[in-house]
């Protein structure tokens, strides 16, 4: 019967995902598990930074200046309408500080530095060097997994923070050096609007949860891929789908937690 | 590359992280203050201050000439006690008037300095002598109706 069969697919599809949720989870626990040893051989997660930091800091940096500037461009065309162009600060701040500063800087997070955890991990699975390290008894996931684990979760929340700096410049630029908005309405509104423990702390709790999903979608997705080209191709894919995906998901919940409702 | 390199790029990372976080502080956020360089200070009461907020602009002729230090409550005479900051480059005479005003309908309020015609001029720590408070719109409707009502009937 082909009704039985379409049910019988949604049923084997659900398990499956609901499984590599539970080997996620488990994959999750023993990385946090085997976390000590590598904050004994600190140079690992430093080595790391690197990589998934400072490697991302130029396309950070100009993607928050393209979309402060943007920002300052669209939020003067509908804030003039109202004669309120001396809000454009406050604008531009508040939605780089609490969404757009944590949420794309993630996104491209997720897509520079998380497709790389994830081929770079695959690929050693692939030739056999994980299994060599378990050989020499060397723990895959404390030497290999938990260094970048931390690495992404140090460098999301700066990274988050210098999106925003550089956008709200960005907006700066465009606002008050090239359209003429005044300098001290647009500062002193956003200094009034802004509040430090709201605002920004929310904004760093945001990204810090955010860069938590990303490197361990992308470590499991690395760690889980088949060792084919094939399979590594696929898994570098999964992980930028799936990770924005959460980012997003993750974004509506926390907003909902943080200024929803009150 | 070489683990001193290494070292040296992540060290950058993180200052220009921290200073990034510190900046949103300080700059965008509340845990600063906006100062006027080089400035003189005076004083005003207003019965009411509105929605004027302590860095707001003051404008003489529609100048950008200072900044609003602090809004208190003087408590000898409850009326709001309004600091300012003027930049040394303007003087003001000793007859000036400060008057709270609102930029457009729905813009921020700010401080208007009419200039009088006394020869002296307004040193550091000194008050104005004539303030004009920020209007209130139910003050406005109610003053309104009160005309309407005692207007006779036609």
């Amino acid at each position: 019967m082909p009704a039985a069969k379409a049910i019988r697919g949604i049923g084997h599809s659900t398990i499956n995902a609901v499984w590599r949720i539970g080997v996620a989870t488990r994959f999750f626990f023993l990385t946090l598990m085997y976390s000590g040893s590598s904050f004994r051989r600190f140079h690992l997660i430093i080595k790391e930074l690197f990589s998934t930091g400072v490697m991302s800091l130029i396309i950070i940096i100009v993607a928050g200046m393209f979309v402060g500037m943007v920002l300052g461009l669209q939020g003067y065309e509908t804030l003039k309408r109202y004669g309120s162009e001396s809000a454009l600060g406050v604008m531009v701040a508040l939605g780089l500080v609490r969404e757009l500063g944590p949420v794309v800087a993630a996104l491209l997070f997720a897509s520079r530095a998380g497709s790389a955890m994830t081929a770079e991990i695959g690929l050693m699975k692939a030739t056999e060097q994980i299994s060599a390290m378990e050989m020499m008894a060397v723990h895959p996931i404390a030497r290999i997994v938990a260094p970048r684990f931390w690495a992404g979760i140090i460098s999301m929340p700066l990274l988050a923070a210098m999106f925003s700096a550089v956008g709200v410049f960005g907006g700066y630029f465009v606002g008050v050096v090239q359209i003429g908005v005044d300098e001290g309405s647009f500062w002193s509104q956003m200094q009034a609007a802004v509040d430090f423990q709201h605002d920004i702390l929310n904004g760093v709790i945001k990204s810090f949860v955010f860069g938590t999903a990303v490197t361990v979608i992308a470590l499991f997705e690395g760690y889980d891929a088949p060792p084919t080209a094939e399979g590594v191709s696929g898994a570098t894919t999964r992980t930028v789908v799936t990770s924005s995906l959460a980012i997003l998901m993750l974004d509506f919940i926390l907003t909902a937690m943080m200024f929803g409702g009150s | 590359m070489e683990r001193t390199g290494i070292d040296l790029w992540v060290g950058i990372f993180v200052v220009a992280g921290v200073a990034a976080l510190v900046m949103l502080a300080m700059k965008v956020g509340n845990l600063g203050t906006y100062n006027v360089s080089d400035a003189y200070k005076i004083h005003a009461y207003f019965t009411n201050v509105g929605g004027l907020k302590a860095t707001a602009s003051i404008k003489s002729a529609g100048v950008l000439v200072g900044r609003v230090d602090s809004i208190t409550l003087d408590t000898q005479r409850y009326e709001a006690k309004v600091v300012m900051s003027i930049d040394k480059r303007y003087q003001f005479s000793k007859d000036t008037i400060g008057k709270i005003l609102t930029s457009g309908l729905l813009g921020e309020q700010y401080i208007g300095l009419d200039v009088g015609g006394d020869t002296e001029m307004l040193k550091n720590g000194e008050q104005l002598k004539k303030t004009q408070s920020a209007m209130v719109l139910e003050d406005l409707i109610g003053k309104f109706m009160y005309s309407k009502a005692e207007e006779p009937a036609k």
